[in-house]
């Protein structure tokens, strides 16, 4: 039975992959994604699931494992965060390359140094060119639905890509929020039962996974995973509109938040969207023509619809939670502006906000949509500032 | 060798990437075998028949499976899969085997090692 309930981001997660019953759970605790396998282990304790529940001595090993198991033709998952990713990086690239849809709980956190265990994205940041579908979640409820629709864009044959569904550690992975669970029965039957057209188990056609390949096939096998991404626009198009009929919750590329008028709007992901909307309310009726563009698919990138979606703005701003050290902006200031280029001529500023868990607030935001009005008359703006620095 | 059939067959270092299996999985077991990889040998193997006592302990030591037993009895070497590492050489109680240099053995023209 559909249900609502309060819960934290974490618990979300964890009563999706009891929803998915995956077939094998391999995870390492890290802060603060422990609790995820941590609720896993006990629902496998108490009966509810039926999962394979492998405790490994780390990262590396929990996704060596999924892709073991997710080689073998069954159902793989895994939770992580920070350095715990970054363990990952070396098996994340493989299981990329084996294109295994091994479905990845990623809750975002700083990665050190300097140690933190707080939310900013440097950790999935880090993984973006490793093949992976990445998804990004505002709340509890979001990641809740993008773990729904994981197995389902991960396990589509003109895929089968690894997917990993983000959220903002502690902010939204430890907060309390009001969530809709939707019942059991109809989540199975949403997601369905997977079954890999190619799998070493199967007793009847013997087979060779992750063999090394001369450089005569590595461009072709790259140029195949670039494809299967490329399909991935489409299987997260069609599993989410197939969601919003089941569900009634739609989701699309990205959420345009009273974007129809908008003459100034700032694009971010994750948690901090929630915060600009206030913002953004407060200067709608102040009279300021604001929006918001919160990005939940940042791989593949959907460059031309935010192109469409972009074009006729005075301003944007950029907001992103990592500094990709490039020295010309972070990594989605960089994105965005690449797909803005040559289509839509709008002004933008790059922003790096809320690294190690820093607060941004409605009044960061305000003072943001005050600085586009002044990029829009005319002002010159650094590339790319930080948010909140002590200068 | 039993006959089986290459699954794999078709793709090769020719073929668009379209036809490449996904995450270049190997279909089928045993493909070695249809994969040429003797072309790396610098040195080679010559087997002397006449001073081979057939006492078999070369063939386990290969490690490219590339002395073929039929029979009980050992054959000239598989130069299609050989290396040249030369373990049989060292294993072998009769002087039986010489290893000379070059990918060719010494009646093609290879020198002696």
């Amino acid at each position: 039975m559909t249900r609502k309930d309060r819960m934290s981001g974490n618990q979300a997660a964890a009563e999706a992959i009891r929803q998915i019953n995956p077939d094998v759970i391999a995870a390492f605790p890290i802060t603060p994604s422990t609790e995820i396998p941590q609720y896993v282990s006990s629902f496998k304790a108490d009966g509810l699931i039926d999962t394979e529940f492998i405790a490994v001595e780390s990262e590396h090993s929990a996704m060596s494992a999924c892709i073991g198991a997710s080689a073998a033709g069954v159902r793989a998952m895994t939770a992580t965060s920070s350095a715990g990713m970054a363990l990952m990086y070396e098996m994340l690239y493989v299981a990329a390359s084996d294109r295994l849809p091994i479905v990845l709980a990623a809750v975002n956190r700083a990665l050190t140094g300097p140690i933190n265990i707080n939310a900013d994205h440097s950790d999935s940041m880090g993984a973006r060119d490793a093949g992976l579908i990445q998804l990004y979640s505002e709340n509890a409820q979001e990641a809740y639905d993008n773990l729904l629709m994981a197995n389902r864009i991960a396990e589509n044959p003109d895929v089968m890509l690894p997917i990993m569904v983000c959220q903002d550690g502690f902010i939204t992975s430890h907060g309390i929020e009001n969530i809709i669970i939707e019942d059991d029965a109809k989540v199975k039957d949403f997601i369905g039962e997977y079954r890999p057209e190619k799998y070493l188990l199967n007793p009847s056609e013997s087979l060779a996974v992750g063999p090394y390949s001369v450089s005569p096939y590595v461009i072709e096998m790259k140029r195949a995973a670039h494809e299967a991404m490329k399909n991935a626009r489409q299987a997260v198009a069609d599993v989410s509109a197939d969601f919003a009929r089941v569900f009634g919750r739609e989701y699309g590329f990205f959420e345009e938040y009273r974007m129809d008028d908008a003459e100034y709007a700032v694009l971010v992901m994750s948690s901090a969207a929630g915060t600009c909307k206030d913002a953004v309310d407060e200067l709608r009726a102040a009279g300021i023509k604001a929006g918001l563009v919160k990005l939940r698919m940042f791989r593949p990138f959907p460059a031309d619809e935010l192109a469409d979606a972009l074009k006729g703005l005075k301003a944007l701003a950029i907001m992103d939670r990592s500094d990709g050290f490039s020295g010309t902006g972070a990594p989605l200031n960089a994105e965005v502006r690449a797909a803005l280029y040559g289509k839509a001529d709008v002004k933008t500023a790059g922003y790096i906000y809320g690294l190690g868990g820093r607060d941004i607030k409605v009044d960061d935001f305000k003072d943001i949509f005050g600085e586009l009005a002044d990029l829009a008359a005319g002002k010159e703006l650094p590339y790319c500032r930080y948010i909140g620095v002590r200068e | 060798m039993s006959e089986k059939e290459n699954l794999m067959k078709g793709i090769d270092e020719r073929s668009p990437w379209r036809d490449i299996t996904a995450g270049g999985f190997v279909y089928g077991s045993g493909n070695s075998e249809y994969f040429n990889t003797g072309d790396w040998r610098t040195r080679t193997p010559v087997w002397k028949p006449e001073h081979c006592r057939q006492c078999l302990l070369c063939f386990p030591v290969c490690p490219d499976s590339s002395i073929p037993v039929s029979e009980g009895k050992r054959g000239d070497f598989d130069f299609g899969h050989c290396k040249g590492c030369a373990i049989c050489a060292k294993v072998c109680p009769f002087g039986a085997i010489d290893i000379v240099a070059g990918t060719e053995s010494a009646e093609k023209g290879g020198e002696e090692a």
